[in-house]
């Protein structure tokens, strides 16, 4: 299904589509994440990726246009440079060790400890939870500063406060919406 | 948007019970999945939702955009705050068994309920902040081309 709804994107030209398609494409995987038993990320995948993403989408295409230009170049290249990569990713993939395998670096590193340690030190049935505010509270700090940071970018790139500002005052009332 | 009858009623209906179960994310973040991130981003969608079917001139009634500036600060303020008070505490920086020393795993409750609410808010703001960027130029496209 990943791959249809891919392939889908590719082949259209009509933007709106494509928005709608990459909507359906992080529903799918939000689905993929709660085979694997990851249910905070398939949340997060969904609410984020099927819902704002799509939308803020929606609105950037309401100020740029609704069709893709048709591209005259030869796709050779670009085909080429994804092909490598996904035969280096895939070739990455077999040192991986098997999925739930329990001699996996990630489960023997620090998991554990915080696994056996939750319960009395934070005491609450979410361990993603604890981990994610307690003990890797700094790391939580820094996503939120990047939210942060990511969000004063964008207003001052789209929405040019201050020079708004000082056109406004220039042409008195520019009607803004 | 003065025609769609069936969409402004269903809007109506929908933001409050996405309101609702956003801080249900929020709050019960201890107990089931979910948090601050996405307890932010489910609440930003009600507020987009109803810029989107009310235009943005009511949606910034509610909720006006040097609100939404202030707040995107907000919450990493109320994050590192919580962080700094348990410093003055005495303990090092969050550290949330200083809120209730004799109990430290209800301190941790407190700090982790904090902490969260700070993300809330900062992801709520940022996102509506982003969506009033977007949404406040004017469209090049008219509706009748959708």
């Amino acid at each position: 299904m990943l791959v249809l709804t891919a392939v889908a994107v590719v082949r259209m030209r009509s933007l709106f589509a494509i928005a709608m398609l990459s909507g359906v494409f992080s529903l799918l995987s939000a689905l993929l994440f709660i085979t694997l038993d990851a249910v905070d990320v398939a949340f997060t995948e969904a609410a984020v990726g099927a819902g704002i993403s799509a939308v803020l989408v929606l609105g950037t295409l309401a100020l740029t246009s609704r069709f893709e230009k048709p591209t005259k170049r030869s796709p050779a290249l670009p085909l080429f440079v994804v092909m490598v990569t996904g035969a280096a990713l895939i070739y990455g993939t077999l040192d991986m060790p098997n999925l739930g395998s329990a001699d996996a670096p990630a489960q023997l590193h620090v998991g554990p400890d915080y696994l056996e340690r939750s319960v009395e030190e934070i005491d609450i049935p979410n361990v993603v939870t604890s981990i994610l505010a307690s003990y890797r509270g700094f790391d939580t700090l820094g996503e939120t500063a990047v939210v942060f940071t990511a969000g004063i970018g964008v207003l001052m790139l789209i929405s040019g406060l201050s020079r708004r500002r000082r056109r406004d005052d220039e042409d008195d009332e520019s009607e803004e919406v | 948007m003065r025609h769609h009858l069936i969409l402004r009623v269903i809007t109506k209906l929908l933001v409050g019970a996405i309101m609702l179960f956003a801080f249900y994310v929020q709050f019960h973040g201890d107990f089931s999945p979910g948090g601050g991130f996405q307890a932010g981003v489910i609440m930003a969608v009600a507020f987009i939702l109803y810029g989107l079917v009310f235009s943005l001139h009511n949606v910034q009634r509610v909720l006006p955009p040097w609100l939404v500036h202030k707040l995107v600060a907000l919450g990493v303020l109320i994050y590192a705050g919580t962080g700094v008070v348990s410093m003055f505490l005495g303990y090092t920086f969050l550290d949330y068994g200083s809120f209730v020393p004799s109990h430290p795993s209800s301190g941790q409750h407190y700090g982790i309920l904090a902490v969260e609410l700070g993300v809330g808010v900062t992801v709520t703001a940022v996102m509506v902040a982003i969506y009033y960027a977007f949404a406040g130029r004017p469209p090049r496209l008219s509706d009748e081309e959708w």
